[in-house]
């Protein structure tokens, strides 16, 4: 099947605008502008069923309805922060078919009339931003931006900012945080950013390639996108894949694909013969799901959608599927996971700053096996203590991979013996 | 020379990515233009800025403080951040960068005697399938290198050492 996202894998060169126009390029945009009304756009784009790619699954026409029309001016910002352990989609599709993803943050910004729009980059990602900054100057010179697009009153302009590492960032209020120039923490909400949101504005914020699905749904229609999917989770999807299989990268594979299709089909299996203990499905803030001799089919044949993953206790979250093999240990695992989050909080809410410190502290006793017998039922209680009495979900998803590992494989967890 | 003198074509524009009443939003872009020459942003730029945007020092300071690719110290002529985060380690990043720290004789968070690179560990880059990696930061730059060994790395700091950044 030809590629609905990563479609430079099936045409050369598409990070050209002439290549990317020939290919069908802005018809979409042209179209929304020309011959259809704002809020026809949303109403289609409700009608597709689309879903935000950045992790929470929530209905993308949805989230645009909510802009107040009284309240102006209104902003999109393109979430391209990309910082989630095991994530790396947006970047394939901003390096080699930027001007889908931009021609959705077009899209989108006209459906909510915005006529200044950005794109929120982690600074990592500076080789893209220089990118991006390229290509909008691009659509510039050929009338896809500017002041009366298409001889409508319709104008917009798009701009990059880059942010200087920090995994916070891609929580949406702590992203306008830093596009106004201040410390990336995340916001009390509500209100909510659709409200109040860049300088205090109703903004729109949109995963990157949740944008990039834009113009084949303006061109397709509604039903055309949900041909992909299932009813409740339509489209297809980029999973990102790693850890211990053949072929990690980037698939795309419509919602509902098994686990078996991703990482037997495309990734080639586990590597080196060695067999499957874990998979995390929603990147460094998952569940980790066991695996083992007994559940090994049930496991591989589930569907990842955005309702069935937790039918194995997980979430999709933004598919970052990292695959874990039998040789390592679930203690160091989670060493690794909480040594990110602890190093990530932003330190706002005291239990998610304090609560990672003693996370830590523990994690590394038991990892180097010097626990003493209360300590692994006080990292559950500390677990406990962080999720859900945070602003943000960054506190809650530091728990995810240690409550559940020290559930599922308590095998791996041993009081030390110094 | 102040960042005003020294870039004012590049400063002019960084203003103007921004509506005219918001200049507070380029605060990040002009630290990474102070940022550019010596790889660490100094007392001075951080007061200019902070006149520039009608901020407190003390502010720009916690903002530099607060993103991880702002220093305020002196480092290395490079930065070698190699990603050892989960995915990356399933895939051998942790011996890796001990080998690394081996073959330059530093350990992590040193730089090598003659000033050039300093050896980081880092949370993931969104490169999690071309484990081993690392980028390098170069003043306000920052450049990703995938699928390394160490030997390619190297012959990428001999590179380094004579000007280039090419490795074969
Ligand atoms: C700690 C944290 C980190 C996040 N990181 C990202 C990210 O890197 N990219 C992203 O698109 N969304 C990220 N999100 C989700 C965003 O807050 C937001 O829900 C999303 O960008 C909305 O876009 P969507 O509806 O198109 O998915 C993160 C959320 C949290 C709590
Ligand atoms: S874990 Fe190293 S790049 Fe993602």
């Amino acid at each position: 099947m030809a590629h609905l996202l990563l479609r430079h894998r099936d045409i050369p060169n598409l990070d050209q605008l002439d290549v990317y126009v020939k290919n069908g390029g802005f018809e979409a945009f042209k179209k929304a502008v020309t011959a259809m009304q704002p809020d026809a756009v949303t109403e289609e784009v409700k009608a597709s069923g689309l879903r935000g790619r950045g992790g929470a699954g929530f209905p993308t026409g949805v989230k645009w309805s909510f802009i107040p029309k009284n309240i102006t001016p209104h902003y999109v910002v393109a979430n391209a922060d990309e910082s989630e352990p095991g994530t790396f989609k947006d970047r394939e599709i901003m390096d080699f078919n930027p001007y889908q993803f931009l021609e959705g943050l077009a899209i989108a910004s006209y459906a909510v009339q915005a006529n200044l729009s950005f794109v929120y980059l982690r600074g990592e990602f500076y080789y893209l931003a220089k990118k991006l900054d390229a290509c909008i100057a691009e659509m510039e010179k050929a009338g896809y931006l500017g002041d009366n697009l298409f001889g409508t009153g319709f104008s917009l302009r798009l701009r990059t900012h880059l942010g200087a590492g920090a995994y916070i960032c891609g929580e949406e209020t702590a992203l306008l945080e830093s596009i106004e120039g201040k410390r990336g923490q995340p916001r009390v909400r509500p209100p909510f950013p659709a409200v109040v949101g860049l300088y205090s504005k109703p903004t729109v914020i949109n995963n990157v390639e949740t944008l990039a699905n834009l113009p084949y749904i303006v061109t397709n229609g509604a039903a055309g996108f949900r041909k992909f999917g299932t009813d409740k989770s339509p489209g297809v999807k980029i999973f990102s894949l790693s850890g211990n299989v053949n072929k990690p990268g980037n698939y795309e594979l419509p919602l509902g694909a098994t686990f078996r299709e991703l990482i037997m089909g495309c990734g080639g299996g586990i590597s080196d013969g060695r067999k499957l203990k874990g998979i995390m499905p929603a990147g460094a803030s998952s569940s980790i799901i066991r695996v083992d001799d007994t559940n090994l089919d049930k496991v591989l044949d589930t569907t990842m959608d955005y309702e069935n993953v937790q039918s194995v206790g997980s979430l999709l979250g933004s598919a970052s599927v990292i695959i874990i093999d039998d040789s390592h240990s679930m203690d160091w695992v989670i060493n690794k996971t909480v040594h990110f989050f602890k190093h990530e909080s932003c330190g706002k809410c005291t239990p998610c700053r304090d609560g990672n410190y003693w996370m830590l502290h523990l994690v590394e006793r038991i990892h180097e096996g010097h626990a003493s017998a209360g300590d692994i039922q006080l990292l559950k209680t500390v677990a406990n203590q962080v999720n859900g009495k945070c602003l943000c979900a960054l506190g809650d998803f530091s728990t995810m991979a240690v409550t559940s590992a020290l559930e599922r494989f308590p095998e791996d967890f041993h009081v030390g013996q110094a | 020379m102040s960042l005003v003198e020294k870039y004012p074509e590049e400063v002019k524009a960084i203003f103007a990515k921004y509506p005219a009443d918001k200049k507070r939003s380029a605060v990040m872009p002009l630290l990474y233009l102070a940022q550019r020459e010596e790889g660490y942003v100094k007392k001075e730029s951080m007061q200019e800025i902070a006149a520039m945007l009608d901020l407190d020092t003390t502010e720009v300071a916690s903002i530099v403080g607060f993103y991880t690719l702002y220093h305020d110290e002196k480092a290395g002529k490079y930065r070698m951040q190699v990603c050892n985060d989960l995915p990356c380690a399933l895939r051998g990043a942790d011996k890796f960068l001990e080998s690394l720290c081996g073959n330059l004789g530093i350990k992590v968070g040193e730089t090598t005697p003659d000033g050039l690179v300093t050896l980081e560990a880092v949370m993931c880059l969104a490169a999690c399938d071309k484990a081993p990696m690392f980028q390098l930061q170069d003043g306000d730059k920052v450049e990703y290198y995938e699928n390394m060994t160490v030997d390619r790395t190297m012959e990428l700091v001999e590179a380094l050492k004579k000007g280039g950044k090419e490795i074969k």
